[in-house]
């Protein structure tokens, strides 16, 4: 066992409040590059409409965004949808391309030629925090003398940073920085919680967490919960533009301007899908480790303890979510607020039941 | 991937394959459903219940009634895992405690409720995944079906042009195709070959419905391995002070559970002797300061009576296996020894006396009963403090787990103890209501205060108690589980069903060749994908690379349709773009009765023949 080294710790609890703070800024860049660009969005729009009539208007502000803009304006033209594709009511593609490209951002999330400065501050405002968030966790597993996320303080601030890790990663492939308001608001929520809620200084291990599975079963667990965020996220932005929409659509005013800096609902529904695939192969994971790990403990290896039904009713929730995708009426919308209800569960699971309730896993540190 | 797909989109053209026929479950149960109403009798009913019972909105429903079902026992004590909390529950609850005990919200996981769901459940999913194996067994021995009329309706749709003078007929060109594909994976059926219209019909990824086939199976084999588990296997504990052996067998046990199926016969005898307990506390950390950091138990073992002795260590989370048991470490405590003499002054009992925790560092309640002592049976019952503290107002409290200055402080009784009867007792709690005190603090004895080696006189001579010294004991788990060795097995085959059927992508391809009236060779390729499958668009820019590279062409796209096809696969992956938009001009093109001319006798890509028109 390693000694504890307060100085460390103290470093660390220096290095997650700058780290909150860094954030604080980014989160500010972002809602920025929100506003401005649905300006600009609309003055595009409006410009447009006004130089060629209203039958361009949507050309100027999706092409040449990227190579598949074209393709959403073949679309139009081809009246029965491809053979063969999923039918998804609920979240129609023909509702946002009969009303234009301009109306959501493009369906790939790949990055435009157009640059948003304020995005870019906040991108690059969200890596410095990022990489003093990284000194604040490694400072504190040196401080400790052992992995970081042995309390909900470490839970907290390791997960925090994990998902905004994730959501770094994710944008050097997929442009999606409408997510960074939500995805580094919450960073900065769950920081805050640990350090006014939960701070716990640096300290050994109980011996129920000494175990090689605590490394294994609770970094998967946090990666999955790091990646059920971005689709938490992603689905409540699917529900407001679906609804946003079909409004347009069915000719209604356009309230909502900041939507169209994000996808088209099926493209958000999309891609959250393929991220809740992967988490849902961690989360079967977590369950089955934290399983083994049980098994190794306490000589059981299910025994329906409070954090096992919850981390059970979670994984039943996503396989829900699963078939919801593959079931006819239930794909769009009503997937979408699966996957909300699944992460309000990991949400639920993680602070309640962490805290509140009573059972072998009440490790919170407290 | 199945119902989404299906019945919906009847009026594909003729040779469009049918993608309503792609899902065995959909297409079982939608015949089913359509031909057969409840009103057709009882044999109608149940033929109805089942297609029901196994249609997948049913099992999506099961699934969320579960995950809703298991909920209460979260929230409710549970029985299996605490009957004292329960009772005591119902008891502070006299309005509602009642009531939920009959609707067996105090055994969620075994209530009728509760077995009903995941119960239909597994049903749903055999009668789903039966029908289903069988379906995908005989696809995978068919050929890849036939060459849908028109390509270009499909969701990747892609043409080439193979000039004239580069000596590729249309037939080897789909030789080349066909060649092309089986290296890639596919199982490729050509037709036509040295007809006027090649074309060959491609298939692959049928891993995908096994994984999912077998990820539904082994989720059955968990649950089956569970139940084995708890028909077979066993539990107990007991608690072993330092020096103290056990020896497995019903008698060794303080508590024992047997499994339904349970026979002592499967008890296989062998021991296991705690030698000596360490603890280390934290003494760094300023939160945590006196928290125990280690457990770590030293025992001596033998497989059976007659086999060598071996040292072992026992800690948290690392079991000892032994005779198919595995032997936990799960709690612990202190253990005075003391010696009780009677009034005739003989040694009416001696030895260690396990101390239950109550409070804070070990501060442990003590009961002694000794029954042997004569002309009367004695008792004591009281407190063990390692480090014994006394505040200003009396109340004594334990500084310290450690041993700093250990302290019993006991009440005497004498009188009948009442184990003669034959009633179980707690061996922790002593009923003093027909006992008579001898020491007690209200009293002019007090009660007795003893640190180690002291001795205290009983008053009218009942006898005496010493302290001799303190023990560690620990409180050992045993568990035998036949089922988890299957389970673990079973659930690692789901992982990899799960997988295999989220990432192994089911595509089909078909290419139809021909010749040109101006002598060039036109090809035409489309690709549909079974399933979630983001990936289509970059596979099918992979063949087209692949198939301009075989007959060394220009990629130049045949016609502008093909200038969204990004040729480079892995940053085309994009499920929205999914149409090339060849589609539109074809459509148009097309004339009715020939459908299969429109691409290879069109104009496209040839600017000639555009103007020959
Ligand atoms: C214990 C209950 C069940 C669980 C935990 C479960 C879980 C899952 C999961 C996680 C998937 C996603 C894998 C994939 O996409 O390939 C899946 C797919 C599927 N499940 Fe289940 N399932 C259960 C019961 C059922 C039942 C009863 C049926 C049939 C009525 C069923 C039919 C299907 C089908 C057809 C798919 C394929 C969907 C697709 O490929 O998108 N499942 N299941």
């Amino acid at each position: 066992m390693f000694p504890i080294n307060e100085t460390m710790g103290q470093y660390s609890e220096l290095f997650m409040l700058l780290a909150a703070g860094t954030y604080t800024v980014a989160f500010i860049a972002f809602a920025w590059d929100l506003a401005k660009s649905s300006k600009t969005l609309r003055a595009v729009d409006l410009k447009a409409a006004e130089l060629s009539g209203a039958e361009t208007a949507r050309v100027p502000v999706g092409a040449g965004v990227g190579g598949s803009s074209v393709a959403v304006d073949r679309a139009d033209s081809e009246v029965s949808g491809p053979v063969g594709r999923a039918e998804r009511p609920t979240s129609s593609v023909s509702g946002s391309q009969a009303n234009g490209a301009g109306v959501t951002a493009d369906g790939g999330m790949r990055y435009g030629a157009e640059r948003r400065v304020p995005a870019r501050v906040a991108v690059a405002l969200a890596v410095l925090g990022a990489a003093i968030h990284a000194a604040g966790v490694i400072t504190r597993a040196i401080g400790a003398g052992r992995v970081p996320w042995g309390n909900m303080y470490e839970f907290l601030t390791t997960g925090a940073f994990v998902a905004v890790a994730v959501f770094l990663l994710v944008l050097i492939r997929r442009d999606l920085r409408f997510l960074g308001t939500f995805v580094i608001g919450l960073a900065i929520i769950m920081l805050v919680a640990a350090s006014i809620a939960f701070w716990t200084p640096v300290g050994h291990l109980v011996p129920a967490l000494q175990s090689y599975w605590l490394i294994i079963h609770v970094s998967i667990a946090v990666l999955s919960s790091a990646l059920f965020t971005l689709t938490f996220a992603m689905s409540a932005l699917q529900l407001v533009q679906s609804h946003r929409q079909k409004t347009i659509a069915a000719g209604g005013a356009d309230k909502l301007g900041f939507m169209r800096l994000v996808p088209n609902a099926l493209s958000l529904e999309n891609l959250s899908y393929r991220i809740n695939a992967i988490a849902f192969v961690g989360w079967t994971f977590t369950l089955m480790f934290g399983a083994i790990w049980a098994e190794k403990a306490w000589g059981r290896f299910w025994g329906w303890d409070t954090k096992e039904v919850w981390t059970f009713v979670i994984w039943v929730v996503y396989a829900g979510y699963l078939h919801a995708r593959a079931t006819r009426g239930w794909t769009g919308t009503r997937a979408a607020w699966l996957s909300i209800v699944g992460y309000l569960c990991v949400v639920f699971n993680f602070t309640i039941v962490n805290q509140f309730f009573n059972g072998l896993h009440s490790y919170s540190g407290l | 991937m199945s119902e989404r797909v299906n019945v919906e989109k009847k009026s594909p053209s003729p040779g469009t394959p049918e993608t309503g026929t792609n899902s065995a479950q959909a297409g079982v149960s939608a015949a089913k459903a359509g031909a057969v109403l409840p009103s057709l009798g009882p044999v109608g009913m149940l033929r109805w219940a089942w297609t029901q019972l196994t249609s997948m909105r049913t099992a999506l429903f099961l699934l969320l009634l579960l995950a809703v079902a298991a909920v209460p026992g979260s929230l409710f004590p549970q029985r299996p895992a605490n009957p004292a909390v329960v009772t005591q529950y119902i008891k502070d609850h006299p309005d509602y405690g009642k009531i939920l005990d009959s609707l067996q919200l105090y055994d969620v996981y075994s209530s009728a409720w509760f077995s009903a769901i995941y119960i239909l459940l597994f049903i749903s999913l055999i009668g789903c995944v039966v029908p289903r194996a069988i379906v995908h067994y005989k696809a995978m021995r068919s050929q890849p079906p036939r060459t849908p009329a028109r390509l270009s309706r499909l969701p990747e749709y892609g043409t080439l042009v193979v000039p004239a003078d580069a000596g590729i007929p249309a037939s080897r060109a789909i030789d080349d195709a066909a060649a092309l594909l089986k290296k890639r994976g596919y199982r490729v059926d050509v037709r036509d070959r040295d007809g006027d219209r090649p074309s060959l019909g491609a298939e692959r990824g049928f891993l995908r419905e096994v994984g999912n086939l077998v990820f539904h199976t082994a989720l059955i084999g968990v649950l089956v391995s569970v139940a084995a588990g708890g028909l077979f296997g066993y539990s107990g504990q007991r608690i072993l002070v330092e020096g103290d052996t056990f020896v497995n067998t019903l008698v060794g046990y303080d508590q024992f559970t047997p499994g339904t199926n349970f026979q002592s016969s499967q008890l296989e005898p062998y021991s296991i002797q705690l030698d000596k307990f360490h603890i280390t506390f934290d003494r760094e950390s300023k939160g945590k300061f006196g928290q125990p950091i280690d457990f770590k138990a030293d025992v001596t073992t033998k497989e059976n009576p007659g086999a060598p002795a071996k040292q072992e260590v026992l800690k948290v989370n690392d079991p000892l296996s032994l005779g198919g048991t595995s032997i936990y470490l799960t709690g612990n405590g202190y253990a005075p020894v003391v010696t009780v003499r009677d009034g005739a002054g003989n040694i009416a009992m001696q030895g260690p006396v396990v101390a239950k925790l109550q409070g804070d560092n070990y501060y442990s309640s003590v009961v002694i009963k000794v029954p042997d002592a004569k002309p009367e049976q004695l008792a004591f019952a009281g407190f063990f403090l390692p480090t014994a503290f006394i505040t200003k107002e009396g109340v004594s409290f334990s500084g310290d787990p450690e041993l700093f200055n250990p302290q019993l402080t006991l009440n005497s009784y004498y009188g009948d103890l009442g184990l003669d009867s034959g009633s179980p007792q707690n061996v922790f709690e002593l009923d003093v209501k027909k006992l008579t005190p001898l020491n007690a603090r209200n009293l002019p004895t007090k009660g007795i205060v003893l640190t180690p080696g002291t001795t205290h006189t009983l008053p009218n001579g009942k006898g005496t108690i010493s302290f001799d010294g303190v023990k560690r004991y620990v409180g050992v788990d045993i568990h035998h589980n036949p089922g988890q060795g299957y389970a673990l097995f079973f659930a690692l085959l789901a992982v990899a069903g799960l997988v295999t059927s989220l990432y192994v992508n089911r595509r089909r391809v078909w290419v139809r060749t021909g010749t040109h009236e101006d002598g060039r060779t036109m090809v035409e390729y489309g690709l549909l994908a079974r399933g979630e499958d983001h990936r289509l668009a970059g596979e099918a820019a992979a063949i087209r690379a692949l198939l301009s590279a075989a007959w060394p062409l220009d990629d130049r796209p045949a016609d502008d349709s093909g200038a969204d096809s990004q040729p480079v696969p892995s940053a085309t992956a994009d499920n929205d773009r999914a149409d090339t938009g060849a589609r539109a001009d074809a459509g148009t093109q097309a004339s009715t009765d020939q459908p299969a001319a429109d691409f290879i006798q069109s104009t496209a890509g040839s600017p000639e023949s555009k103007k020959d028109q």
